[in-house]
């Protein structure tokens, strides 16, 4: 009885699995389709004409580059501000601390259509028009809140003692702060940095209220694509993105599983 | 880089049960609030001015050619409502339904990889993970080939009367798959599967499993203990994913675009296709104003209720 509950649990859980990653298996697949007519959709023959032309869809790799750059330096502005209010919220107390905590959370309780339009208005008011600038300003905006959580969460496990030791020895605070609690906060700072990046790259429905027709991400790029039929070689990005991105969280649990191997 | 940590550590913060971490240690001067100030500042600008000008916005009368005037035209939420009712409501109803349908799909797969897993534990939260890897939109254009007509999903669907008995459900509407009600919850549970199953994973990691067996040796039977202990201690958990689900499945019309037809159109369309094509700025704006007011109102009753009812 138990041996077939445990047994349950087990099937369902694969079969979860499974509804999550089929759709990546899919647009690997058809990264290597060669299809009839406009449209990705259905299988027709092996082709590798995508994999070795990825750009040839015109404007796909410029799409591309913009998102890239975006994704940059909102990720690094929003990483900034957000280690800041994150180091603020662990280490100091002050006033105003419920009212921050909550002005960091409502960004992540607001549907992206309200930021976006809402973004859209103020632009419109202000005057400033759509395009790269207002698309990283946005980004900027959603990406701070997770960077916040992202940091705060190892910040809170730093032993403060560790930071008064280093006093003790005669760091002054800027030397404790770069030599011992910047270090230790690191991991935290790297994996905020790198969650912005992606809600960045991928971010369709903010980017969409202000974008211009000279500022194609790529996100927008294959929602335009979608109306007529996304060219092949859409799911070959797709697929590098996956199998790159695999291999780094591989590659880096690897690494931390070795270390700590080490150090016991 | 564990992924997972700061996707869980988000869901905390998402009911604000952050009340974990250690008290800070040093007393208020000005370092904090320089801090603080470029990331709250940037949020003030850009996040908390923008609601207040789409409010204004809304309440203006005009075109985009001749400009705006703010006439504190109130009638707009009337007509928007009246006009909109079934659109707001449907975005609700899918979005409660797909929030419900990933939490009864995700509690199996979490308390897996929490308590069962052993050493795959890091490779399966890897590949909760993993979808994210590639773009949202190439995923859900995944879900057209994998629903369509041709398939071996339609096929065993209809073999199995799967097809009928969404037909009779009233999920789609002719034997296909794609292009339905039936099409637009699966890709929208789909989506935000992730946002659900890790959450949970964080709240059943930190379950004692002594409780649990425990309840056991009280003669409790493993239905009594699920209910009585592993469900009551996962409830953090379960509402920090059903609020992360819920919220942006409310407002996304990517699903329902891809995915549905005329009849799934939810709010999140209409914003966008009032904003970007027809131009009609006041009423747009107002939608968004209203829909943001309602999934305000619902997330407050539902954390208010689950914090006093369930999670003290």
């Amino acid at each position: 009885m138990s041996w077939l509950r445990r047994h349950l649990l087990l099937f369902a859980a694969v079969a979860v699995l499974l509804y999550m990653l089929i759709p990546n298996v899919v647009v690997a697949v058809f990264s290597f389709n060669d299809p009839v007519g406009r449209y990705n959709y259905t299988w027709t023959e092996f082709s590798t004409r995508a994999w070795t032309n990825p750009c040839g869809p015109q404007g796909l790799c410029d799409s591309l580059g913009l998102s890239l750059r975006i994704g940059l330096i909102a990720s690094l502005i929003a990483t900034v501000f957000g280690t800041m209010i994150a180091f603020a919220l662990g280490r100091y107390r002050f006033r105003a601390r419920s009212g921050t905590n909550l002005l960091i959370f409502m960004p992540m309780a607001t549907p992206e259509v309200v930021m976006g339009s809402s973004l859209l208005t103020l632009f419109l008011m202000m005057g400033v028009s759509s395009g790269g600038l207002a698309i990283t300003i946005a980004h900027i905006m959603f990406c701070v809140s997770f960077v916040v959580v992202a940091v705060k969460a190892r910040v809170a496990t730093l032993d403060p003692r560790l930071e008064e030791a280093a006093a003790d020895l005669g760091a002054n605070p800027p030397q404790t702060f770069l030599r011992i609690t910047l270090p230790l906060a690191a991991p935290g700072i790297l994996a905020g940095a790198l969650l912005a990046f992606s809600l960045s790259f991928d971010d369709y429905i903010i980017t969409n209220f202000n974008a211009s027709p000279s500022s194609i991400t790529f996100p927008m790029y294959v929602w335009g694509a979608a109306q007529r039929g996304a060219p092949v070689q859409v799911n070959v990005i797709g697929t590098v993105m996956f199998i790159a991105a695999l291999a780094i969280v591989l590659v880096s649990q690897l690494l931390t599983s070795r270390r700590r191997r080490a150090a016991a | 880089m564990p992924a997972w940590s700061t996707w869980s550590s988000m869901a905390e913060l998402a009911v604000l049960s952050g009340g974990t971490a250690r008290p800070p240690v040093r007393r208020a001067n000005w370092v904090p609030y320089a801090l603080l100030a470029p990331g709250l500042l940037w949020l003030a600008i850009f996040f908390v001015a923008p609601m207040l000008t789409l409010l204004s916005q809304s309440l203006q009368e005009g075109s985009v050619e001749a400009g705006y005037t703010f006439t504190a035209n109130w009638q707009i939420y009337v007509d928007a409502l009246q006009k909109y009712w079934p659109q707001l409501l449907r975005s609700v109803g899918y979005a409660a339904t797909a929030t419900v349908a990933a939490l009864v799909l995700s509690y199996p797969l979490a308390y897996y990889i929490a308590q069962k897993a052993g050493r795959w534990k890091n490779l399966m939260l890897v590949l909760v993970v993993a979808p994210f890897f590639t773009s949202f939109l190439i995923r859900t254009l995944a879900w057209r080939t994998i629903l369509s007509d041709t398939g071996p999903v339609a096929e065993f669907a209809r073999a199995t009367g799967l097809t009928d008995l969404l037909q009779a459900l009233a999920l789609t509407n002719n034997d296909s798959l794609l292009s339905s009600k039936f099409a637009v919850i699966a890709g929208l549970t789909y989506n935000f599967l992730p946002f659900m199953i890790l959450p949970l994973y964080a709240s059943l990691d930190r379950l004692d499993r002594r409780l649990v067996e425990a309840a056991g040796d009280l003669y409790a039977t493993p239905w009594q203990g699920f209910r009585h202990v592993t469900w009551p201690l996962s409830l953090p958990g379960v509402v920090a994913g059903t609020l992360l689900t819920f919220i942006p499945a409310t407002g996304d019309f990517i699903n329902s675009r891809l995915l549905g037809n005329t009849q799934t159109v939810m709010v999140g369309q209409v914003i966008d296709a009032q904003f970007l094509r027809v131009l009609d700025y006041p009423l747009a704006a107002a939608l968004s104003f209203i829909l943001l007011v309602m999934i305000l109102a619902l997330v407050s009753t539902y954390v208010r209720r689950a914090g006093t009812e369930e999670l003290v």
